[in-house]
């Protein structure tokens, strides 16, 4: 049964700094809150083949990608006590250096928020059907796969 | 019974196309991968797993219609 609303986790292209100082600036009324965690992916320049990545083109199964991200949601809440949490996706185009994963974590004390993080990154990486698409420079490309 | 099958990344490269709809008269996820092969022989030796009204699915499930999708390994993050 579905019967309340999923969360869409995605944002067209890059994750800004602007965006994530401002979600960090909302917590600051929520004072219970001790400790933050934050986890950024960020797209690498990889080199293979003699050939640099200068972008990451994301696609996903949206409507069970983000079934897997509330899932995900939910078990890290029963496994750990935190006050809120947060995850954003980029979809679309992410240029080498920008961020295109952005986990918030919060709790009123850090030893929680540290182990919080691990779990909600492993189990997006491991369970949460993203596709990515690494861009060279001379427009081939390749199918990335998370190790 | 008709299947909604939605396709992504590497495997929609093989695929020419997103998504589309298949008429199966089988009863298996293994039956319907093959009868896809004969369409797309060079899926054959991809690396894949299959979602069942979003739900991953192995290949001896029953299919209940709806939707399937052929996911390539994930990338997220």
């Amino acid at each position: 049964m579905k019967d309340k609303k999923i969360k869409n986790v995605f944002k067209e292209g890059a994750i800004t700094s602007e965006f994530i100082g401002n979600s960090i600036q909302k917590h600051q009324s929520k004072t219970t809150i001790g400790a933050h965690n934050i986890f950024l992916g960020q797209v690498r320049a990889d080199v293979i083949e003699n050939k640099t990545v200068v972008a990451i083109e994301y696609s996903a199964y949206e409507d069970m990608a983000n079934e897997k991200f509330d899932a995900i949601r939910e078990a890290t809440f029963k496994k750990f006590d935190l006050t809120c949490m947060h995850i954003y996706h980029s979809l679309g185009t992410v240029k080498a250096g920008e961020i295109c994963l952005f986990v918030f974590a919060s709790s009123p004390r850090r030893k929680i928020v540290f182990k919080a993080i691990e779990y909600i990154v492993e189990e997006i990486k491991a369970h949460v059907p993203v596709f990515g698409k690494e861009i060279f420079e001379d427009d081939t490309h390749q199918w990335k796969t998370n190790k | 019974m008709i299947i909604n099958v939605k396709y992504f990344g590497l495997i929609a490269e093989i695929t020419a196309c997103e998504k589309e709809t298949i008429l199966f008269t089988k009863s298996n996820v293994s039956e319907f991968l093959e009868l896809l092969y004969k369409k797309y022989p060079n899926l054959e030796n991809k690396d894949f797993q299959v979602a069942q009204n979003q739900e991953l699915v192995t290949q001896d499930a029953l299919i209940t219609g709806n939707e399937l999708a052929l996911l390539p390994p994930f990338a997220g993050g």
